[in-house]
């Protein structure tokens, strides 16, 4: 019988270890993406209130890249942390996709939304995707890239001369705001945060903290181009 | 006089669990709008019966919207574009004459279809079997109120017990995922004071049991609270996993 089969396998499951049980398991798989996904909003805002010192001319810039290099090894630290982090996202995310590809094997014939979804729900792998292709070409342009002789600032303008990248970057902001609008809400609700007195500041903050990523990040281009 | 309409409809037959499935065209005409959804299916039924072909089978049981029996996805929506409303308790005012109606079954792998718009549910009995209850000696009933439970749990159990297990959460959601159906049944016996003595036990094993019953995994869509019936909250999803991590982290069951 199935549900004979379900609880041995269960039972055989429970002499492994806890913690590879907990996170193996469906809520597991989302708390680290919530956890993870939480990371990158901090990120994103250090990561951009650090881009905004561009507006501050040249030398604003130049000097933020100087006193964040100047962060020597807990810099390094940082850098690694994240890229464990995006390992685990992009791994849990994908495994999550298969699996609930998998749970509906034949397709209605009629899709209709009833009103929960919204458009950052419904494409969250494949803006995920996309962000992943975007995160490796930016670290191209402006990670593994000559820095000597050179300043970031110069680096960075010279990428913006170019169209293409300014309408790249762009479009992956917009990419970036929708991901962001669903993911933020949604970690606190994976973490099991549903609080009736905070849900509706935390709603919003998603909305706002998404147009904050999509404008604060896809303006710089644009006055990049025209300011060069 | 009652208003009558015609449609056309576009039901999923299949003749068994392993068969090929297709839609078939019907049509339907003098319906009656006072009639139910599945009243209309009665007499739809009454007239391929007559002609002597196989009627439509479908699950229905109190026809009141409280068994859970009836199910079906209505142009996309399941128990139909009505909130809050069970397919027994759609009527057929909510259509209009000339509409084209494609009537589908609840599509999941953990519920296989049985024929036609019936499908197995017993996925859900499966989860309820790890956990869904409360252990209690027999014996001489208990005076009542000897346990205090305060009022405001009281109606948070209430409302996630008003489930009733029609799977509509499960064919709404875009990943097939049963997490409204186990979150309210974890979070109604988790918010009375008789349910916590076995609260980390029974998170830990529903979920487990859920996971491995084929059903996709939560993205938060809110699509499962925006159909269901019962219109069950997914503040009872976040209690689950909030039961299930507190549990896994902090207790000493696994």
């Amino acid at each position: 019988m199935r549900r004979d089969k379900i609880s041995e396998t269960i039972s055989r499951e429970k002499k492994m270890n806890w913690m590879i049980q907990t996170l193996w398991s469906s809520i597991g798989k989302k708390l680290l993406m919530a956890l993870t996904g939480l990371a990158f909003c901090g990120f994103l805002a250090g990561h951009l209130a650090g881009n905004l010192t561009i507006y501050g001319g040249k030398d604003a810039f130049n000097s933020y890249a100087e006193h964040l290099h100047a962060l020597g090894p807990v810099l390094t630290l940082m850098e690694w942390g994240l890229l464990v982090f995006a390992v685990v996202h992009v791994c849990a995310g994908l495994t999550l996709f298969y699996q609930n590809f998998r749970a509906r094997t034949s397709r209605y014939a009629v899709n209709k939304w009833a009103g929960g979804r919204t458009i950052g729900s419904a494409t969250m792998p494949y803006t995920g995707i996309l962000l992943l292709t975007f995160i490796i070409l930016h670290l191209i342009n402006f990670h593994f890239v000559d820095k000597t002789n050179t300043t970031i600032y110069q680096i960075v303008a010279q990428t913006f001369e170019n169209p293409f990248y300014v309408v790249i970057y762009i479009l992956a902001m917009i990419v970036a705001a929708v991901h962001v609008s669903h993911g933020l809400w949604s970690a606190f609700q994976t973490i099991g945060a549903n609080h009736i007195k905070y849900m509706p500041f935390i709603m919003a903050l998603s909305i706002i903290f998404s147009l904050a990523v999509g404008f604060g990040f896809g303006i710089i281009p644009i006055y990049l181009s025209f300011a060069g | 006089m009652t208003k009558t309409i015609n449609l056309t409809l576009k039901i999923w037959r299949q003749s068994g669990p392993d068969r090929k499935g297709r839609l078939d065209t019907y049509p339907a005409t003098d319906i009656s709008t006072d009639m139910s959804f599945l009243e209309m299916l009665d007499v739809i039924n009454e007239k391929l019966t007559l002609a002597g072909k196989d009627p439509i089978a479908y699950d229905h049981d109190c026809r009141e919207g409280i068994c859970g029996m009836c199910g079906a996805v209505v142009n996309g929506r399941a128990h139909g574009p009505e909130k809050g409303t069970t397919l027994c308790q759609l009527h057929m005012r909510h259509f209009s004459d000339g509409d084209t109606v494609v009537v589908e079954p609840w599509r999941a792998k953990a519920f296989p279809i049985i024929k036609d718009l019936v499908v197995d549910r017993s996925a859900f009995d499966i989860i309820i079997q790890a956990g869904g209850f409360i252990s209690a000696n027999t014996g001489g009933a208990q005076d009542a109120n000897a346990i205090p439970a305060p009022q405001a749990a009281a109606e948070k159990a209430m409302d996630a017990a008003a489930c009733i297990g029609c799977g509509a959460c499960v064919a709404a959601c875009p990943n097939a995922a049963a997490m409204l159906f186990t979150g309210a049944k974890i979070s109604h016996l988790a918010l009375l004071p008789q349910g916590r003595p076995e609260a980390a036990k029974r998170a830990i094993n529903m979920l487990k049991t859920m996971d491995r019953l084929g059903f996709g995994n939560c993205t938060n869509e809110r699509e499962c609270e925006a159909e269901c019936p019962k219109e069950i909250s997914i503040v009872n999803i976040a209690r689950m996993n909030r039961e299930f991590l507190m549990a896994s982290f902090f207790s000493e069951e696994n």
